[in-house]
C-alpha cells in the first residue's frame, strides 16, 4: 500500500471502514511524506508523536464500531489556527514561541470528529500576502515542477502545497482576501472560503475580523465538502458566527444544473487578461452549458474599486488587531529604558516587512483627520461593491470567473519585490467576495502551456455554499483535472 | 495630498514601530505610491450611501453576565515574557 496518501478523503474513509488499511498505517504513510518532502517547506512544525496517539484512538473507534466522521484522517492545520499545547505562530518571529492554552473552535471540532493533526502549516506571516514569501520560516515551493522554485500562493500557501504533494488528506486554509482561493489554484487543489459567519474565529489569530474565515483546502469538490461539515457551525465564542443550520453540503453534489444560471461577469475579462485563464474560463463556462445550465452576462460595476477598499479596510483593522503584540502578554519582548520603548522594541523585532506596512497604513487610514477620506470612503465602495453583488444575483444564481489573473510566479519575483501594489494586483478575482461576504471556491480545471495549474472561481449567494458544490462538481467531473501523483 | 517624512515618522510612532533614520526617505516614497494607489476612491461617487462595517445584518447576541471559564490565571499567564506573583510584569512606570 505504497500510494494510500494520493487518496481523497472520501476514499480513504471507504478503505478504513473496510480494514484495507489501519489509521495508524495511513499516519505513518503520512509521516514518511512529511520527512521526504522537507525540501517544499510546507510544515513548520511537524507532530508525528500526537497524529500517532489520535490515530491508535480511531483505530479504537473503528474496531469497536463507534468511528465519528472524519476518523483517523490525516490533517495539516495552517499556523494561524491555536491548537492547544502545540505551538502556533502565525509565521511571525512575533509568536515563535507561542503555546496556546485552548483549541481553535475550528480545528476542535474537527478533531472532535476524529480527524488526526499531522502538523502546523506555512503561511504569510499574519496571513498577510499572496506568496507565502512572508512567512518568518521562509517561503513554500509549489510542488508543480519544484526546481523551479516558484511560490505555492498565499497566504495558505503551505495549506495548499501540502494537501497538492499528498503530504496531508487536507488541510485547513484562511481567507481574508483571496488566502484559501488563489494558493489553491496554483497548487492545482480546491479550495471554498464559506460565506462569513459559516465557521467560527475563535481561536485564529486575527488579521482582518469583519474580512477573515476559515475553510477546507482538499484534494478535491466532495473532500471540501466532508470537511465543512465539520468545521461549520454557530459558536457562543465569536459572535460574529451565524445562527442558522448547516446543511450537509456533500449531498449537494450530483445534482443536475440544468436551468440554473451562471454568471459571467464582464469586469473578470479586462484588457490583458492572460489568454490562456481566458480560455479555461471560457471552457468552463462551455461545460455548464452543455449539462444545461444557462449563462447569463451580468455585471459588477464597482469590481475596479475593490482591491483599493480591500487595501484601506483589510489595513486598518490588521493595525487595530494586531495591537494586542505589545511584548507583554504573550509573544516576543524587547526591552526598553520606559513602557513605551518595549512595546516599540518588541513589535519592531517580532514584526516582517510586510506586516509593519500593514499596520502603518492602516495606523494612518484611522488617523485623526484621514478616517472619514479613506476608511469611511472604503467602506461605502464595500457597500456598493456588496450591492453590486446583490443586483447581479437577481439575475444568476452563482458566478463564474478565474481564480487569479496569473499562474504561479518564481520565489523572489523583481516587480513584487520592488512594489508590493504590483503583488497586491493579484488579488483582483478574489477580494470582492470577501468585502461582500460571500462564499467562494476555486477548483483546478487545467494547466498552463508551462505545465502550471490554473483554477476557475465560483461564487455563491450568501449563505448558499449547496450551489456552489453542485456546480463546481459538474465542472470536476467534466474538466478531469490531474492531481499530482 | 503627499506625505512627508515628519508623517511618516508620526504614523510609525503611532504604530509603535521604529523606522530607522536611513529607511525614513524609501518608507515615504512607499508609503505615498500606496496612498496615491487608494486615492483613486475618490473617483466613486458615494453620496447618500452608508458605509457598511459588518456583512450580515445580525445582532449581538446577549448573554447573562456570569462567569463562564474561570480560576486559569496559570494558562493566561503562561505565554507571558515576564510574570510574577500572578501578575504581567510591566517596565517601571513610576517613578
Amino acid at each position: 500500500m505504497a500510494d494510500i496518501t494520493k487518496l481523497t478523503i472520501a476514499q480513504t474513509l471507504d478503505c478504513l471502514k473496510n480494514k484495507e488499511f489501519t489509521s495508524t498505517e495511513l499516519t505513518q504513510a503520512y509521516i514518511k511524506s512529511m520527512e521526504d518532502n522537507r525540501d517544499l517547506n510546507a510544515y513548520v512544525l511537524e507532530t508525528p508523536e500526537t497524529a500517532l496517539q489520535q490515530a491508535k484512538i480511531s483505530d479504537e473507534k473503528y474496531a469497536n464500531g463507534t468511528n465519528r466522521t472524519l476518523e483517523g484522517i490525516p490533517l495539516g492545520i495552517k499556523d494561524l489556527f491555536c491548537t492547544k499545547d502545540i505551538r502556533t505562530t502565525a509565521c511571525s518571529h512575533m509568536l515563535d514561541s507561542f503555546i496556546p492554552q485552548y483549541e481553535s473552535t475550528v480545528t476542535s471540532k474537527l478533531f472532535n470528529d476524529g480527524a488526526v493533526c499531522l502538523g502546523k502549516l506555512n503561511m504569510d506571516e499574519f496571513a498577510m500576502g499572496g506568496s507565502n514569501e512572508n512567512s518568518y520560516f521562509g517561503p513554500v515551493i509549489n510542488p508543480w515542477h519544484k526546481e523551479r522554485k516558484l511560490v505555492a500562493g498565499g497566504s495558505s500557501g503551505g495549506s495548499a502545497a501540502a494537501v497538492s504533494a499528498n503530504i496531508c488528506a487536507a488541510a485547513t486554509g484562511t481567507d481574508t482576501g483571496g488566502s484559501i482561493r488563489q494558493p489553491a489554484a496554483f497548487c492545482g487543489v480546491t479550495g471554498i472560503k464559506p460565506t462569513y459567519g459559516r465557521c467560527s474565529r475563535y481561536g485564529i489569530m486575527a488579521f482582518a475580523s469583519s474580512l477573515d474565515q476559515a475553510g477546507p483546502i482538499a484534494k478535491d469538490v466532495r473532500d471540501c465538502a466532508i470537511l465543512l461539515n465539520s468545521m461549520a457551525g454557530y459558536d457562543t465564542k465569536d459572535s460574529t458566527s451565524v445562527n442558522i443550520p448547516v446543511p450537509d453540503f456533500e449531498k449537494a453534489l450530483g445534482s443536475s444544473v440544468k436551468g440554473l444560471k451562471i454568471g459571467i461577469p464582464a469586469e473578470y475579462r479586462p484588457q490583458g487578461l492572460n489568454d490562456e485563464i481566458a480560455s479555461y474560463w471560457d471552457k468552463g463556462i462551455e461545460i455548464l452549458k452543455q449539462a444545461g445550465a444557462e449563462i447569463v452576462n451580468i455585471s459588477l460595476p464597482h469590481t475596479k474599486y475593490a482591491l483599493a477598499a480591500y487595501y484601506i479596510i483589510a489595513p486598518a483593522e490588521a493595525s487595530s488587531n494586531l495591537s494586542r503584540y505589545d511584548g507583554l502578554r504573550y509573544g516576543l519582548r524587547v526591552n526598553g529604558n520606559s513602557i513605551d520603548d518595549m512595546y516599540t522594541n518588541s513589535r519592531s523585532a517580532g514584526f516582517g516587512k510586510e506586516v509593519k506596512r500593514r499596520i502603518m497604513v492602516g495606523t494612518y487610514v484611522l488617523s485623526a483627520g484621514y478616517y472619514d477620506a479613506y476608511y469611511i470612503k472604503a467602506q461605502k465602495v464595500r457597500r456598493l461593491i456588496k450591492n453590486d453583488f446583490n443586483n447581479a444575483f437577481e439575475k444568476c444564481d452563482v458566478i463564474l470567473t478565474p481564480t487569479s489573473p496569473v499562474t504561479a510566479f518564481p520565489i523572489g519575483d523583481k516587480s513584487m519585490q520592488e512594489n508590493p501594489i504590483n503583488m497586491w494586483l493579484n488579488d483582483i478575482f478574489t477580494v470582492s467576495v470577501n468585502l461582500a461576504g460571500l462564499p467562494g471556491m476555486s477548483l483546478p480545471v487545467g494547466l498552463s502551456k508551462d505545465g502550471l495549474p490554473l483554477g476557475l472561481q465560483l461564487i455563491g449567494k450568501s449563505f448558499d455554499e449547496e450551489t456552489i458544490f453542485k456546480t463546481a462538481y459538474v465542472l470536476e467531473q467534466e474538466a478531469k483535472f490531474e492531481r499530482l501523483k | 495630498m503627499a506625505i512627508d517624512t515628519q508623517t511618516v515618522i508620526k504614523i510609525a510612532s503611532l504604530s509603535r514601530l521604529k523606522i530607522d533614520e536611513d529607511k525614513v526617505e524609501a518608507t515615504k516614497d512607499e508609503f505615498n505610491k500606496i496612498i496615491n494607489w487608494v486615492e483613486q476612491l475618490s473617483e466613486v461617487d458615494t453620496d447618500g450611501v452608508e458605509p457598511m462595517f459588518a456583512v450580515n445584518d445580525t445582532q449581538l447576541a446577549c448573554r447573562e453576565d456570569m462567569v463562564v471559564e474561570g480560576n486559569q490565571a496559570d494558562k493566561i499567564l503562561k505565554n507571558a515574557p515576564i510574570a510574577e506573583y500572578d501578575y504581567f510584569v510591566v517596565p517601571k512606570v513610576v517613578e
